[in-house]
């Protein structure tokens, strides 16, 4: 099952320290997974629902950094720095955009292992956080349908910012 | 792409003031009030989710916009649908809210309604009483007809399954195994009609619906499966694409070990968790148990299988199906991806049935092996025969096929040509790690080919180096573990040699304009050929390193700063720490020894990365301590070899800490106490080496281009030279005239071969202690080689040592406890623990 899908920035962002990321979406699936731990419950439930919010965000941002680091040594290792791919050019931008996918291990930072499929396209990656035996053919595809989605929609070659103010608008439907 | 717009839009989010906040508040709750939503409600719910979810805090919404908020969540509109759960699931939920919604009966679930239950559940009661409500819909629709789509309802269950899927009740999952398979083999095979405009005249009653076809246009003659297409699609079709995505987690999850009823909670999880991650053989065999008693168990009893049965039979021939549809040719690249992926599904589903229940093995397996047939030669199918190398490992054995090919093209083709897949990568080590007993116990080709192996960290070192972690301890062997030594320090070479192998792949032969790479001309040499076809090979055993890797190792030299190579040079040294932890067990004493020559040997021959050499001499140098620690007697054993490498005067510039530590364990062990086979002449022989050096580097400067010798060489080739004279005690003469000497030298001022004051008197002062210790042979003999137990001290365990910590802690406590009570109490009355 998919756990949680998350949009953010690979770039270097002036207000943040280098390997810094900025999550601009995430939606997480389901349930809380920290509360149905088992043995951890008994802990997890004493903390109330802001407070298990907050890990959650945490914890996305975990997953965000992460990717980033990926992203930013898969470049450099392949010597092909982010390019930026005019607007209009999203099948192009799609095309070329780097992908892979990450094992997070249990306990990093989520209790169970997860892996995560990312893509990244110029100065955004898009990544999807599944369960280690979800059917990873299907996973990179969707992530590439849902990249290409994002890339039209919400225009994210053009400087705008309509992935930061209407994202739930144009995708919220598509989950 | 990501603007200052967008970094702006989120600080303002963040930091909107509280009577802003209020006032947006106020205006949206306005807003909702009226019956028709437009386009400024919409961005105003956006912009609204944006300011709660720009905050890690989490924000309480006003009563009465949250009463809105909720009563939206069943609009008509979907997408606000859409934006009410997105913004409810930002916020707190009121006390007593969850519960109401909860029992509206009237109200359907739609599915953003589902995701905001859910995401608010708090315990596995929320979840079971959201369970039986979307149940309990199910079952009322097949008897009313309702209007409502049930299109959120196999989600639903699909998070269920992951998070708690003690919270479905055995008949729940009856009715869920019968409905899920009326989805799967029972769906209508005529194609939805698209939204009819309702229009009087549109004729489309008359239209008679058209068939559903196959990808490649063929009008389909079977059931509807995933890979049928239409135009439209009806409510149950689509179910039964829900039902089959969901299928594989379904199997999984209640995999039965016990027959017909559910077993203890514990033991279900354990087991759907042990069995997503291992198909190993103690699972088969409690399966294989349970299916016979469960045959027995049912044969007397109706007719028909029992629910679960008959989805298994169901869902085999679905997935037969399946395959048969990806054998024909899709119309669009799109379609060929998605059989791929259902390809991945059936097989991995048809696994899970076999391992449930062993009789479907004779019927799945004809199928598969066919699969394998037609795809074994296209290298583009290879994630897809991952799902079948699954299957053959589980079951091959009982159907006794001979697997050699299959697993030949795993282990020696998809690494050597599709190392740079990432994907594929990250799949074969995940199936490597979750079958690695399996695999090593029946796949000889998985340790043949570990040089295959390697390629994938060569290339992507960081995304798979984790995997590697896990996975090197099962590659070393004592057959190959020298092979192996050598093959991980040459990673970085491998890695410089697949980027060469790909760009002349890519480059034409004649690549001229002189632009051409040094190593790229030497990587086409024929001269060079074999060389890197050494690096290149596939397979273990064909020698363990090769006599021109110098040479190697210049032709690769301008590498040394490629951005892959520098990646992959960093995850070595790790790795080398796993090897040795791992060769100290499976390895006995001549092979430990061997290994010390190549540590020695290789210390020399690295790819020349600037802080690889320094870190690989590192890993060295704790290792060899380690190993000699552990046999004391691999000294005397190597001793010829360890003194070459003492001897050699340059080292002592190029390879400071490792000949540091070479001087160590000669000073350490070569004794008799360690080894009777250690004899006056050796002793003399290593003091003699060792004096000769220490000589050189203190009678002139330091040869041109290397710096001073670090002071602890000097430090520990004076302790070495020490203890040496007090295991044999001719040699404490020469070794008292020696330091003598060296103190008369250094009272002249400074010398050529230490730079800093300090550390030239820390070389005097040592000297000059040893130099008294020695002058009482006897004293000097069990000072400078203490016995076992001193140098492993057994704080802990030895009552008669432990005294120290006592009364270290003792006197702790009481410190603490008095400058605390002084901080309590007025300065001039006692403190009570001052006393005595």
């Amino acid at each position: 099952m998919v756990l949680a899908f998350v949009i953010h920035t690979v770039c270097p962002i002036g207000a943040l320290s280098s390997g810094e990321c900025r999550v601009l979406y995430s939606r997480v699936f389901g349930a809380d997974e920290a509360l149905f731990r088992g043995e951890q419950q008994q802990q997890q439930q004493r903390l109330d629902a802001g407070e298990r919010r907050l890990l959650a965000a945490e914890k996305i941002a975990v997953v965000a950094r992460q990717v980033q680091s990926a992203v930013s040594l898969r470049r450099e290792a392949s010597g092909r720095p982010p390019g930026e791919t005019p607007p209009g050019e999203e099948a192009l931008a799609l095309q070329e955009a780097d992908g892979g996918v990450l094992r997070l291990r249990d306990g990093d930072p989520f209790w169970r292992e997860v892996s995560a499929f990312w893509l990244a396209v110029n100065s955004l990656a898009l990544v999807l956080l599944c369960e280690p035996h979800e059917n990873p053919m299907l996973a990179e595809a969707t992530l590439r349908n849902l990249a290409g989605r994002c890339l039209d929609r919400l225009h994210m070659l053009a400087p705008g910012s309509e992935v930061t103010r209407k994202p739930e608008a144009t995708l919220g439907a598509s989950f | 792409m990501y603007s200052h717009g967008s970094e702006s839009l989120i600080k303002q989010a963040r930091e909107i003031q509280e009577s802003e906040l209020q006032k947006f508040y106020s205006r949206l709750t306005k807003l909702l009030q009226v019956k028709d939503h437009g386009h400024e409600t919409v961005d105003s719910l956006e912009r609204l989710r944006l300011i709660l979810s720009a905050t890690k805090y989490t924000r309480t919404l006003p009563p009465e916009l949250q009463k809105r908020l909720l009563s939206l969540l069943s609009s008509p509109v979907e997408q606000l649908q859409v934006l009410s759960s997105a913004v409810l699931r930002e916020t707190l939920p009121h006390p007593g809210q969850a519960e109401n919604y909860g029992q509206d009966s009237n109200s359907q679930l739609n599915s953003h309604t589902a995701a905001l239950l859910l995401s608010q559940a708090a315990s596995r009661d929320d979840l079971s009483a959201l369970c039986t409500q979307l149940l309990r819909s199910l079952e009322c629709r097949s008897s009313e007809g309702s209007i409502h789509s049930l299109s959120h309802t196999l989600p639903v269950v699909n998070t269920i399954l992951t998070y708690s899927p003690e919270s479905l009740t055995e008949e729940n999952i009856t009715l869920l195994n019968k409905k899920l398979v009326d989805w799967l083999r029972y769906a209508s095979t005529t194609q939805g009609c698209g939204a009819s405009s309702g229009g009087f005249f549109t004729g489309s009653r008359s239209r008679q619906p058209l068939p559903i076809a196959e990808l490649d246009g063929t009008v389909s003659g079977d059931f509807f499966t995933v890979l049928c297409v239409g135009q439209g699609f009806t409510e149950d079709q689509w179910m039964n694409v829900y039902a089959f995505s969901m299928l594989r987690h379904w199997l999984l999850t209640f995999h039965s070990v016990s027959g017909g009823a559910i077993a203890d909670t514990a033991n279900r999880l354990q087991l759907s968790l042990s069995l997503s991650h291992s198909f190993s053989n103690d699972d088969r065999s409690e399966v294989d148990g349970s299916v016979v008693s469960m045959v027995s168990a049912t044969s007397t009893s109706s007719r028909l299988l029992p629910p679960k049965e008959r989805l298994r039979e169901k869902a085999f021939q679905y997935c037969q199906r399946l395959i048969e549809q990806c054998d024909r040719k899709a119309q669009r690249k799109i379609d060929t991806d998605l059989q791929k992926a259902c390809l991945v599904e059936a097989v991995c589903i048809l696994d899970c049935v076999c391992l449930e229940d062993a009789s479907f093995v004779y019927r799945v397996f004809p199928c598969i092996k066919a699969l394998f047939g037609r795809l074994s030669s296209d290298l583009s199918f290879a994630r897809v025969l991952l799902p079948v190398a699954q299957f053959y490992l589980n079951h091959g054995e009982m159907a006794a096929v001979d697997c050699d090919s299959l697993w030949n093209l795993v282990f020696a083709r998809f690494p050597a040509e599709l190392f740079n897949d990432p994907y594929l990568a990250h799949e074969l080590l995940r199936f490597l790690r979750l079958n690695l007993e399996n695999v090593q116990l029946r796949v000889p080709q998985y340790i043949r080919h570990f040089p295959n192996l390697f390629k994938f960290l060569a290339w992507e070192s960081p995304a798979v180096v984790d995997d590697f972690v896990d996975l090197l301890p099962s590659m070393v062997t004592s057959g190959n573990a020298l092979e192996l030594l050598h093959t991980l320090l040459d990673l970085p070479c491998l890695s410089a040699t697949l980027v060469l192998q790909l760009r002349s792949m890519c480059l034409p032969i004649s690549d001229s304009g002189g632009r051409g790479l040094p190593s790229m001309d030497a990587f086409r040499n024929p001269s060079f050929r074999a060389l890197f076809l050494f690096l290149l090979r596939s397979e273990a055993g064909s020698g363990d390193t090769i006599d021109r890797l110098g040479t190697l190792l210049d032709l690769l030299s301008e590498t040394a700063n490629w951005p892959r190579v520098v990646q992959c040079a960093q995850t070595v040294p790790i790795l080398l720490h796993i090897f040795f932890n791992t060769v100290i067990t499976v390895a006995d004493k001549t092979l430990l020894g061997q290994v010390i020559l190549v540590m020695l040997e290789r210390s020399s021959l690295l790819l020349n990365i600037p802080k690889y050499t320094t870190e690989v001499h590192r890993v060295f140098s704790r290792q060899l301590m380690r190993l000699c620690k552990l046999h004391p007697s691999l000294v005397i054993d190597q001793s010829h070899e360890l003194l070459e490498f003492a001897g050699a005067t340059p080292n002592v510039y190029s390879k400071q800490e490792i000949y540091t530590h070479v001087v160590l364990v000669l000073g350490n062990y070569l004794s008799v106490s360690y080894d009777s086979r250690c004899s006056v002449r050796l002793i003399t022989s290593c003091f003699e080496t060792l004096e000769a050096v220490l000589f050189e580097i203190t009678s002139s400067s330091p040869p041109p281009g290397a710096g001073c010798p670090a002071p602890r060489v000097i430090t520990s080739l004076i302790s070495a030279l020490a203890k040496l004279a007090s295991r044999s005690h001719d040699l404490i003469p020469r070794v008292s005239l020696f330091l003598s000497k060296l103190r008369n030298v250094s009272r002249g001022g400074s010398v050529p071969w230490c730079d800093d004051e300090e550390d030239l008197v820390s070389i005097v002062t040592l000297g000059e202690e040893l130099c008294a210790l020695l002058k009482t042979p006897g004293v000097a003999q069990s000072v400078l080689n203490p016995p076992p137990h001193v140098t492993a001290p057994q704080w802990h365990q030895d009552t008669n040592v432990a005294l120290p910590l006592q009364l270290r802690a003792l006197t702790r406590i009481t410190q603490a406890h008095t400058s605390h009570a002084k901080s309590q109490h007025t300065p001039t009355s006692p403190s009570p623990y001052t006393s005595k």
